[in-house]
């Protein structure tokens, strides 16, 4: 049976250890932290495996539907009888196969760091945001109600601050922590005044029944429906603005801007924040929301919209970046952007269902393969000490296991059968063709660009040139160019993941997480995924004549689409565009007025009042003499004249 | 002459101002000490007059009067303490010279 206390103790195992090793274990024993870190970890996750058995194959299945359970329901601010913030836990098929991916995305990411931080200064603090941050991705999956969601989601942006800026010496990480916490706080304001449109109209907070009551159409809740601001109804203002939140998390184009920043943090974090955590939140919430969103198709179309051109958009930015960490970034916005739009063009319930299935069948093998991509990434960059493609090459021979496990994450994320990103991809594009063909074009375009740009990065990393050390000449004391591939802790990770990454797409999805709880057939056409798997060999095939020897065919490529390649290079200026709106028009119509009115107005009145108090005390401190006989005469005048306004006037 | 209300309030008057102009211009802490003690006493006498002549048949004003005497010997030995202090800093009970409490 499920317990609670062993439910509980999955988010709690991850925060217990983040409070030890803060308080005691920073100071004490610094150097078995992240053992400590670990297996608290492994601990969660075998709990959250333990659940994930009971719920998928003994409780969870009520007449052969999935029923959602809340087996801990704390009431902990209550505002009025019907509205209160709980605490609580939701089962349901999402939030149980999340639990399973955070807690086996953060054990591997664990246990990688062993080897990775290895002699890091800060380890113990390391290991310890990385019990925060576990923590608050698994409160956020398991919130029972809308308010709990966002304090968890909230912590999940506190503990990814705290991590990419975990080099806090570096001043290109600080700007990049600080970019990804106020960028995503922005997207947050427009979740929270979400939150309360829809908790308004609703009358609570609780998840069950805000989506029973604004999904049932009874009179007493229509109220969301005929309410409207600027001609669009108060459900689709409140949907969108929770899409914004979610989006902000995400990194949906235009909200993007942080994830290629965020790289600034240490390699096993950003598989974390990239896989299991923080940017698939966004789309879980979307997901969590899903039967409301259903309610409102111009929800939905901004959510596809949205999904789909950021899915393009990042791809294509992806083929030019030469920082091997930027490319994994920008795939996985575009990947996100496949989920996204996968839930936008989905339906609710059955054979409609299936873009929900899918989408959540891709963040289940998205997080496989991209946490096998970053960690392979970080080994590189351990081997290399460099970030940049340039620096690489020909290191196939040289780390073999790595070159074996980027090889199946590659073709695993460019959609190649048998590889786990075939099935899900194929299932999204399925759904999209069924509802819109526009979609389906731009995403079978993406997959292709996908393709292309992973095999360009594999190249570039593997084969391309023979392998220089840029180390031999620096006078370090073990010879760079020989030292050996990785230490054991970053191999094994990276087996179980290309493991996982071959198996994942085998897990019968279909029949367990579904929008409704009920199994849904897939069929599956072969004649269907002839088209997306030849796109993507033909841009493996490209890649492989661009880059597998050095040649100049990229030059010539990109010499002759000229201004789309350097527009893609410079990431389309979206960085310069925020960059010209927050200084040139925010900081001079509104930051220098502000300031203006704080100096001269604010500041002005303050001041003055502290220049006549100080002008009369120079006046009047004469009077302070110190002669006690002077103030005797004073009071005696006083008195005085007390009298004789009390004798003669006030009668 | 019959000595009735008026003429004792002419001495308390007389003994309190005395007291102030005594206060005011003396400068030996001692001296002002006394005159204070003169203020204390006019009142005193104040309480007296007023309860023989008009109110014959109760007590109030001695015991008013008994309290404040016995006030005045507790002040005089706290101010006196005081004056005492000031001599070992100052080497002077001359008012004019302690005058440090300044802006």
């Amino acid at each position: 049976m499920l317990s609670t206390a062993l439910i509980s103790l999955i988010p709690l195992l991850p925060i217990f250890s983040f409070v030890f090793i803060a308080l005691v274990g920073r100071k004490n024993f610094p150097s078995l932290c992240g053992a400590l870190g670990t297996i608290a970890m492994l601990a969660s996750f075998l709990l959250a495996m333990t659940v994930a058995y009971e719920y998928f194959f003994v409780v969870g299945k009520v007449n052969g539907i999935y029923q959602q359970l809340i087996p801990l329901k704390y009431t902990w601010l209550q505002f009025s009888p019907n509205v209160s913030i709980d605490m609580g836990i939701l089962l349901d098929p999402i939030s149980v196969m999340m639990i399973v991916i955070v807690t086996f995305i953060s054990l591997m990411v664990h246990f990688y760091s062993l080897g990775y931080m290895k002699g890091e200064e800060r380890y113990a603090t390391y290991y310890s945001f990385l019990g925060l941050f576990t923590f608050s991705m698994l409160g956020l999956v398991l919130s029972s109600n809308i308010f709990q969601i966002y304090i968890f989601w909230e912590l999940v942006g506190l503990s990814s601050y705290l991590l990419i800026g975990f080099y806090f010496d570096k001043p290109s990480a600080v700007a990049a922590s600080k970019k990804a916490f106020i960028v995503t706080r922005f997207a947050d304001l427009g979740f929270l005044i979400g939150i309360l449109i829809l908790a308004f109209y609703a009358g609570t907070l609780d998840f069950q029944t805000l989506i029973a009551r604004l999904t049932s159409f009874t009179s007493q809740y229509n109220s969301i429906i005929s309410a409207s601001f600027l001609g669009v109804s108060a459900l689709t203002w409140g949907l969108v603005l929770v899409f914004i939140g979610g989006a902000g998390k995400s990194a949906m184009f235009p909200l993007h801007i942080w994830l290629p920043d965020a790289m600034e943090g240490p390699t096993p974090v950003s598989a974390l924040i990239h896989a299991a955590t923080m940017v698939v939140a966004g789309v879980f919430l979307v997901a969590r929301l899903f039967p409301v969103y259903v309610t409102s198709p111009e929800a939905m179309h901004i959510v596809a919209w949205v999904g789909v051109s950021s899915s393009l958009f990042a791809a294509v930015i992806a083929c030019t970046q030469t920082d091997i960490k930027r490319v994994l970034a920008y795939s996985t916005m575009s990947q996100i952007g496949y989920m996204m739009f996968a839930l936008g063009v989905s339906g609710y319930g059955g054979e409609h269902g299936l873009g929900y299935m899918a989408s959540m069948f891709h963040l289940f093998t998205h997080a496989m393969f991209k946490a096998l991509l970053f960690l392979c990434a970080g080994a590189v960059i351990h081997y290399t000490h460099s970030n940049d493609m340039k620096d690489m090459g020909g290191l196939r021979k040289l780390m073999p296991v790595t070159h074996l496990a980027f090889l199946i994450a590659c073709l695993a994320i460019a959609g190649i059968p048998p590889f786990a990103g075939f099935f899900s991809k194929e299932e999204i594009l399925q759904a999209a063709f069924r509802s819109n063909k526009a979609i389906f074009t731009i995403g079978i375009i993406t997959a292709a660009i996908t393709a292309f740009y992973m095999f360009r990065l594999y190249f570039n990393i593997f084969w391309s040139r023979e392998y220089q050390s840029h180390h031999d000449h620096e006078g370090h004391g073990d010879d760079a160019g020989h030292h050996s591939e990785a230490p054991a802790t970053m191999k094994i990770p990276l087996v179980i993941l290309a493991l996982l990454s071959i198996g994942a797409g085998f897990v019968p999805f279909a029949s367990m997480v579904t929008s409704d709880g009920a199994p849904i057939a897939t069929e599956f056409h072969i004649s269907f995924s002839i088209a997306p798997v030849l796109l993507a060999l033909g841009g493996i095939l490209l890649a492989l004549s661009f880059y597998k020897k050095q040649n100049n065919k990229p030059e010539q490529m990109a010499n002759g689409i000229n201004a789309l390649y350097r527009g893609a290079y410079h990431k389309f200026y979206i960085d310069e565009i925020y960059l010209f709106i927050t200084k040139k028009v925010v900081f001079n119509l509104v930051g220098r007025p502000a300031a203006w009115f704080d100096r001269n107005v604010v500041d002005g009145a303050v001041n003055l009042v502290a220049t006549i108090t100080g002008k009369v005390s120079f006046l009047i401190k004469g009077i302070q003499s110190g002669k006690i006989q002077s103030y005797a005469a004073y009071f005696f005048v006083g008195v005085i004249g007390f009298v004789l306004i009390f004798v003669y006037w006030w009668t | 002459m019959n000595i009735g209300l008026t003429q004792v309030l002419f001495v308390s008057c007389a003994l309190f101002f005395i007291g102030i102009y005594g206060f005011l211009t003396r400068r030996n802490l001692i001296t002002m000490l006394m005159s204070v003690e003169l203020i204390l006493n006019s009142v005193n006498i104040n309480f007296i007059a007023f309860n023989k002549f008009l109110y014959a048949d109760k007590l109030d004003g001695l015991f008013f009067t008994i309290f404040i005497i016995t006030i005045a010997a507790a002040e005089a030995a706290v101010a006196i303490a005081i004056i005492i202090n000031l001599y070992r800093n100052y080497k002077s009970i001359d008012v004019e010279e302690v005058d440090t409490m300044k802006f």
